[in-house]
């Protein structure tokens, strides 16, 4: 479903990104784990296309996005739930989630779709009048990942959902992750906290300092001595 | 009391034109963060036109009102194509010279085509002022409330109930991940600017009916006011520069009257200053939060 070449990125004279290469395939779960600064948010605003790359390419159901704007790519199916969950604070519940189906017409599907946010996230059904901006860290990271999910998209690429929240809530948060998932939507998950990544995910990336250094299954990467060292506390 | 009152009319008849000019400022800020010092000049730009197409080429004032809102918006979105575009991702300080340039542009190049000598605006209303008890009250002041309180109310209509307006919203909160949306961020500045300008020529054109003079560079007070009337409001936010600009049309004209008229334009600033003293962000300004 994804395919990424050999991507190298810069910022200013920082070499973000280099030779960065690693494929999603179509229903699986992949984690990108590393350490803070690894460059794993790079990556996905690299896919995303709001950062332009320096060399390489991304494919993205077989065709180039590369050069592809990123507000193009959310009707060919790609979403993000970015980093600090960045909703619109201003705006209410329920008007986040309608700009996240600001590419779609069809009103019945949209509305299709806004049932089943609200059926993983019933919080938000609650709250779907109040401004985005006054809803609790956990609650707003439900509503980036209902906002993305209203684009229905094929991939579904998000970064950090775990950062900032208590513990039950990051096991609620990749729960939905996991329902998500079974229900059809590929899932790219970029994460510091490699435990939950990692047992949730299929297949794994680990990245350092802008390299893949490692890749496996979700499950060997757990079980592995340098990973277990660097990023689960032994 | 009849003096207070026909101040505060007056307050508000200035208050409207600033309104008007002063949500171009604030809703082009609000997207891309840059003060569109070009944005003073587009009244001028405005009322020449106006004056051009009523007097030389003796169009009615309907069609040289349309006339004006058609060449500034088709001004503003190429001022946004050709000078602003190119520097989307400069650091900020450089479109911020940049549209002091383009504004001196403007300016020189209507110098150059129409001279200095102000240009008088024919009346176009011949109304008699309407009594209310010892009151008078002009027919363009009522014209001028009644079309502004209109275009607020469409505008606020626009941006919370249309998608683009929605969009529009969205993309002054948060410009990256807007386009994480699918919304063209590049057709919601243009869109911004084409409304921003159209505003602006209505602006102008009800300016030139109060004040009947057109010259190159009759556009930088009503354009200095109206910018700080959207800091005043809190730069960036819709209702804020409207409450601004209703504020800094009352105090000034009231300055005129119980202080002194010269003095009426340092009353302005210093408001300006004691809100920006105790409130950074502008009366309606919310402090920035973390976004954690």
């Amino acid at each position: 479903m994804l395919k990424v070449n050999e991507i190298n990125l810069f910022y200013g004279s920082i070499h973000t990104l280099r030779d960065i290469s690693f494929q999603v395939c179509a229903g699986e779960i992949v984690s990108l784990i590393g350490a803070n600064g690894a460059g794993k948010s790079s990556i996905l605003n690299a896919i995303s296309g709001l950062v332009p790359i320096a060399s390489g390419d991304i494919l993205f159901q077989g065709q180039s996005i590369r050069k592809t704007p990123a507000f193009r790519l959310v009707s060919r199916g790609l979403a993000q739930v970015p980093e600090g969950r960045r909703v619109f604070a201003r705006m209410s519940v329920m008007e986040n989630l309608e700009m996240g189906a600001f590419t779609r017409q069809e009103a019945s599907g949209i509305r299709d779709d806004l049932e089943m946010v609200f059926d993983h996230f019933p919080r938000l059904k609650e709250r779907r009048k109040q401004a985005a901006g006054t809803l609790s860290g956990g609650e707003q990271q439900m509503l980036a990942m209902g906002r993305a999910l209203m684009s229905r998209p094929k991939l579904l690429m998000m970064d950090e959902p775990s950062m900032g929240l208590a513990p039950l809530l990051v096991s609620e948060i990749f729960d939905i992750i996991h329902q998500i998932n079974r229900e059809g939507t590929t899932i790219l998950l970029v994460e510091q906290n490699a435990q939950m990544a990692l047992s949730l995910a299929n297949r794994a990336y680990v990245l350092e300092t802008g390299k893949i250094v490692k890749e496996g299954l979700g499950s060997t990467l757990l079980a592995d001595e340098d990973v277990r060292k660097a990023y689960l506390g032994g | 009391m009849d003096l207070l009152a026909s101040q505060l009319i007056n307050g508000l008849h200035v208050g409207s034109i600033y309104a008007l000019i002063a949500l171009g400022y604030t809703m082009v800020y609000g997207i891309i963060k840059l003060i569109n010092f070009a944005h003073g000049d587009i009244i001028m730009v405005g009322a020449y036109t106006a004056v051009i197409t009523l007097v030389s080429l003796n169009w009615s004032p309907v069609a040289a009102l349309i006339a004006a809102i058609v060449v500034c918006v088709l001004l503003g979105l190429t001022i946004e194509r050709v000078a602003y575009k190119p520097l989307r991702s400069s650091p900020r300080i450089s479109s911020l010279i940049t549209a002091i340039g383009v504004s001196m542009l403007l300016q020189n190049a209507a110098l150059l085509l129409f001279g200095a000598q102000p240009r008088p605006f024919p009346i176009v209303l011949k109304v008699e002022p309407l009594r209310f008890g010892g009151l008078q009250i002009s027919f363009i002041t009522l014209l001028t409330l009644g079309v502004t309180a209109l275009l607020m109310i469409s505008l606020q209509t626009f941006v919370h109930n249309s998608k683009p307006g929605k969009a529009m919203r969205a993309a002054s909160e948060d410009y990256a991940t807007a386009q994480l949306m699918g919304i063209n961020v590049n057709n919601i500045i243009s869109l911004t600017f084409a409304i921003g300008s159209a505003l602006a020529a209505i602006g102008a054109y009800l300016y030139v009916m109060a004040y009947p003079a057109v010259s190159p560079t009759m556009g930088s007070l009503p354009g200095l006011k109206a910018f700080i009337a959207a800091v005043l409001g809190g730069i960036g936010i819709i209702p804020g520069a409207m409450l601004g600009a209703f504020v800094l049309g009352i105090a000034e004209s009231l300055a005129k009257a119980y202080i002194s008229s010269q003095m009426s334009d340092a009353v302005v600033y210093f408001i300006l200053i004691l809100v920006l003293l105790f409130k950074p962000t502008g009366l309606m300004g919310k402090p920035s939060g973390e976004k954690v």
